[in-house]
Order: C-alpha cells, then structure tokens, then sequence
C-alpha cells in the first residue's frame, strides 16, 4: 500500500472515531480523552492536552505525557482571546519566531521546556471555549499544511463536542430547576386546595373535614383501581374541591338540608353545576376536576341531578368522588342523625350498587378496606378517618369480603376497569 | 507466569523486562492501563519493556498515541523498549508515524528478550 493511502485510511478512521466519539452522549471527560488521544494517534504526537476556558481560567480536562505544572495559573484574558481567534497558525507555534499572540509569547518558555509544540485555540462561534496543546510528531518531522489542516479540523470536532457537551449539562441542569419549581408549583396548589377545602367545610357546621375526607377517600379509591399517581392527586384535588359550589349557596339552606322547601332544595342542588363554573376557568394541573365536581350527585340510574346522566354517560372520576361523599355522610355523625353503623352502611353500598354507585368502584374501596381490616397495608389511613373502633368488629372482614364477591360476580374485574 | 495485574493488563517479568500484553486494550480508553502498567514495572525495577502485539490484530489512532505515551514514560525512565510478534500493516503504520525511530521491533517475545539489554534467564513475578 502506498504510504500516502495508509496515511489517509489512518486519519480518516481517526476523524470517523472522533465523530462518533463527540456524537456520543457518554462520560464529559471520557470524551474529552478519548477525543485528545485520537488526535494525537492520527499524527503520531509525542504528548497533548486539552483545556477548558472558564471565565480567563484554563483548566486541563485531559491530558497525556503534559506534567500537570503546565496548567498552573494558565490564564486567558479576553484580548488574549481576541487575538488568538484572529491569529494565524503559525502564531501557535512555539518554537517558531515571536508570535502575535500575547498568550503564547507570555507562556512560551514553559510550554517548550515540556515538549509543547503546538497551541491551538478550540472556537466555537467565534468564542473560545478552550485550549489544545500538541507535542512534537514521533518522527521528528515539522509539521506540514497537511498536518495542520488535519488538526485543524479535529480539533473544531472537539471544540464543538466539548460545547454541545456542555450545553447538553446547562439543558439538564435547567429541566431539573424546572423539576423542582414544578413540583413545588403543584405542593403549593395542593396546600391551597386543602385550605381552600377548609374554607367550604366550615360554612357546612356540621361536615367539618368532609371535603378533606373525600379527597382522601376519592385518592384510595383510584389507587386501588390502578389508577397513576398523576391521575391519584388529580382525583384527590377533586375530592377536596367537590362542594366548592356550596359557596353560592345560602349558609342557611346548608346548615338545614332536612328542613328546606322546594325552591331552596332546588337551590341547594345547584351546587354540583355552580362548582363547575367555579372549577372550569382554572388552569388544573390535572385533567377533568371541574367535570368530577359537576357530576358527583349523578347515579348510575339516571335520577341524579344536575343532568339526570346514566352508568356510561358519567365519568369514573365522579362516579369515585360520589361513592367517597355519600360513604362520608353515612359514616359521619350529623346533629340530625348519629352515623350508621359498619353494617348499614355495608348493606346501602351492595343495595345501591348499579343504582347510584358503580359496583366496580365500590368493590376497589370495599378491596381498600378489607387490605386495612386484614393488616396487609402498612397505612391505616381509612381507619384513621373512620375511628378507631368503627371497623373493629369480628364480622367486617366477612362482610366486606362478601360484598367483594357479589359485586365481582356481577361486574367484570374492577381492577381492568378504567 | 501470566499475571493479571489489577487492571486486567497482562504482563510478566523475565528478569528486569517486563512483557505487557496490548492485546485488545490497546484501541480504547482503557488502554490507558497498559501504560499505567508498564509505568508500574518500571517503578518496580524493570529496565526494560516488551509490548508483545500477539493478540493485536490492528492498532488505532488511539493505540498509537497509548503507545507515544508508553515510549515516552520508557525514556523518561532509561529503558529500552521493544514490540514484538506486530504484524506487517501495523510495522508499515509504525514506520509511517515514526514509532520505529524509537523502539526496536521483534520477530517474537524470545527475540525481543535477546535483543533487549539487561537480560536475564530467572523469572521474576511481581
């Protein structure tokens, strides 16, 4: 083979390594060696290095036969800079007459005593973003145009890797800050929700926590049923803003529901609607809440209001804060009422399965609460809420498992419902 | 004996020469090894190297600024250096960068322990 042809084969597998190399989203420094050793491979240098500009600092990301004192208060300052982008290559070279280029004449001595032959400044639209220094070539021969034209062009591969390779770091670093502005964004939405929660439940004397209840129910309820977390906070979120519309509501007409007239009935049941267009203007982080406030008091048989809706027409997420606000209600003392016992309500549930709740949803939280009951759950977070001593008796789990198994019987599998 | 050093290069002492294996190494980052190897022997008293291309089929730019990098630890130290069993392309490569200019090469490791000065027959395992 001629030499000329080996030589070319020779660097045009170095420059096809180096593409592949700075392409490569591996190891910053990895590249950066990996990079300097094939330049220096392509024409045999006895030694190299590549440096970084940080500000005026040049700091050596890799090296290779360059003692390290080579890089001790290695400056650059901006009219240095200036004038190595201007510069002509045989400005760089060390061991040539005076150059042109402050920086090479102030640190020539110490680059020649450690074999540098070479300098070369890595620009990168027509900023510079470091320094590579070269030896002398292995055979002793100056270097010629070719040579540098061959360098030339490795190191402005390298010079771009290194600076895609930091922005590439400045992006990531960014989409984490944004990350985390996100997340505290969505912590600070959840506290204003559950203060906002607040805020309803007390115009209501006599459901204080129930907004805060339902979400936490509504959030069990959709865990279980394989729901994503995402889509598990949104639902909470719905939960805790489901009676937001009763903020229109007379204060009187809420505090007496068993003792209104006709027109303040009709008024009380504007709620669900009034909350919609409470809900609907705001941007949610999560998808369809104001839909899931709206439709919580629809039942599956179409005698719900506001839009008398059926089974289908309804949206599982109200079809979750429904069955979570009406087991709230029958598990909470009101003045009117003491609360019903574990059974009675056990019996309304399995009665009013395919009627007002979905029987697929009250089977997951039946499936909650039995995991609780059975100490398979590390949380006791519905016995919590509950009191301890409500689902203490000796016939919950067997009425809960019950309720599971006729309700499974009836229905597809919950879990695959959604 | 072969001795894997810690950095899974392969070398072995024949007196104060020490044989490092390039083997595949040798064209990647990790072939920094094989220098950190041979810098080894030397600070341990070997005067001498033989990098044996036995398993190296072809050496890269990247092998041969590895090998730049060895020849000059080997100067730096006064220690003569050979290669041994490199195949035809890679000898015309060698010649083309002038890496000859700086390292004998051997027809095989026994011939480049003979060449070598400072040769000796009792086996020294580090």
């Amino acid at each position: 083979m001629e030499l000329s042809t080996q030589k070319l084969i020779h660097t045009f597998g170095a420059l096809a390594d180096l593409g592949q190399e700075i392409a490569g989203r591996g190891d910053f420094t990895e590249m950066v060696r990996t990079s300097m050793h094939l330049l220096l491979g392509t024409l045999a240098l006895r030694r190299g290095a590549v440096a970084e500009c940080a500000d005026s600092e040049l700091c050596a990301v890799a090296s290779w036969g360059v003692v390290d004192e080579v890089f001790k208060d290695l400056s650059l300052s901006c009219e240095e800079k200036e004038e190595l982008i201007g510069a002509d290559i045989s400005d760089f070279l060390i061991s040539g007459s005076a150059s042109s280029s402050a920086f090479v004449n102030r640190y020539r001595e110490r680059f020649r005593q450690d074999g540098i032959e070479l300098i070369l400044p890595m620009i990168v639209r027509d900023e510079i973003t470091g320094l590579v220094l070269l030896g002398k070539k292995a055979s002793g021969e100056e270097f010629s145009p070719d040579d540098f034209e061959t360098i030339r062009a490795m190191v402005r591969h390298i010079g771009v890797g290194i600076h895609t390779h930091r922005l590439l770091e400045q992006v990531a670093q960014r989409a984490e800050e944004n990350r985390r502005l996100y997340e505290e964004l969505r912590a600070i939405y959840r506290a204003t929700v559950q203060a906002f929660a607040a805020a309803i439940d007390i115009k209501d004397k006599y459901t204080q926590g129930h907004s805060e209840r339902v979400g936490r129910y509504s959030e069990i309820i959709a865990r279980e049923l394989g729901w994503s977390e995402d889509e598990v906070e949104g639902i909470q979120i719905a939960g805790y803003l489901h009676d937001v519309g009763k903020l229109v509501v007379d204060r009187d007409i809420i505090n007496a529901p068993y003792n209104i007239n006709a027109k303040e009935s009709s008024e009380l049941n504007r709620h669900p609607s009034a909350g919609y267009e409470i809900l609907a203007p705001i941007n949610h982080p999560y998808a369809d809440i104001p839909l899931m406030a709206k439709y919580h008091h629809e039942r599956l048989d179409g005698r719900g209001y506001p839009e008398g809706l059926r089974d289908e027409q309804i949206p599982l997420g109200a079809k979750i804060v429904s069955l979570a606000d009406s087991f709230d209600a029958m598990t909470t003392d009101r003045p009117y009422r003491r609360r019903r016992s574990f059974e009675d309500v056990v019996r309304d549930l399995r009665e009013n399965s395919g009627k007002q709740f979905d029987g697929k949803v009250v089977a997951a939280f039946a499936r909650a609460m039995l995991k609780e009951v059975k100490g398979e759950t590390k949380e006791r977070r519905i016995t919590k809420m509950l009191g301890k001593d409500y689902l203490q008796g000796e016939n919950v789990a067997t009425l809960l498992a019950d309720l599971i198994t006729d309700l499974t019987a009836v229905g597809s599998s919950a879990q695959s419902y959604k | 004996m072969d001795k894997p050093s810690s950095s899974l290069v392969r070398s072995h002492c024949v007196g104060t020469t020490a044989v490092v294996y390039a083997s595949d190494y040798l064209n990647r980052l990790t072939g920094e090894k094989i220098e950190r190897e041979c810098r080894r022997q030397l600070n341990c008293g070997c005067r001498a190297l033989v990098i044996d291309f036995s398993d190296t089929k072809l050496v890269n730019s990247i092998g041969i600024s590895i090998l730049l990098g060895i020849i000059d630890v080997a100067e730096k130290s006064g220690a003569k250096i050979a290669f041994s069993e490199v195949n035809s392309q890679t000898v015309q490569l060698f010649e083309m960068l002038g890496l000859t200019q700086h390292v004998v090469l051997a027809k095989d490791e026994h011939e480049a322990l003979l060449t070598l000065s400072g040769f000796e027959t009792t086996p020294i395992v580090h």
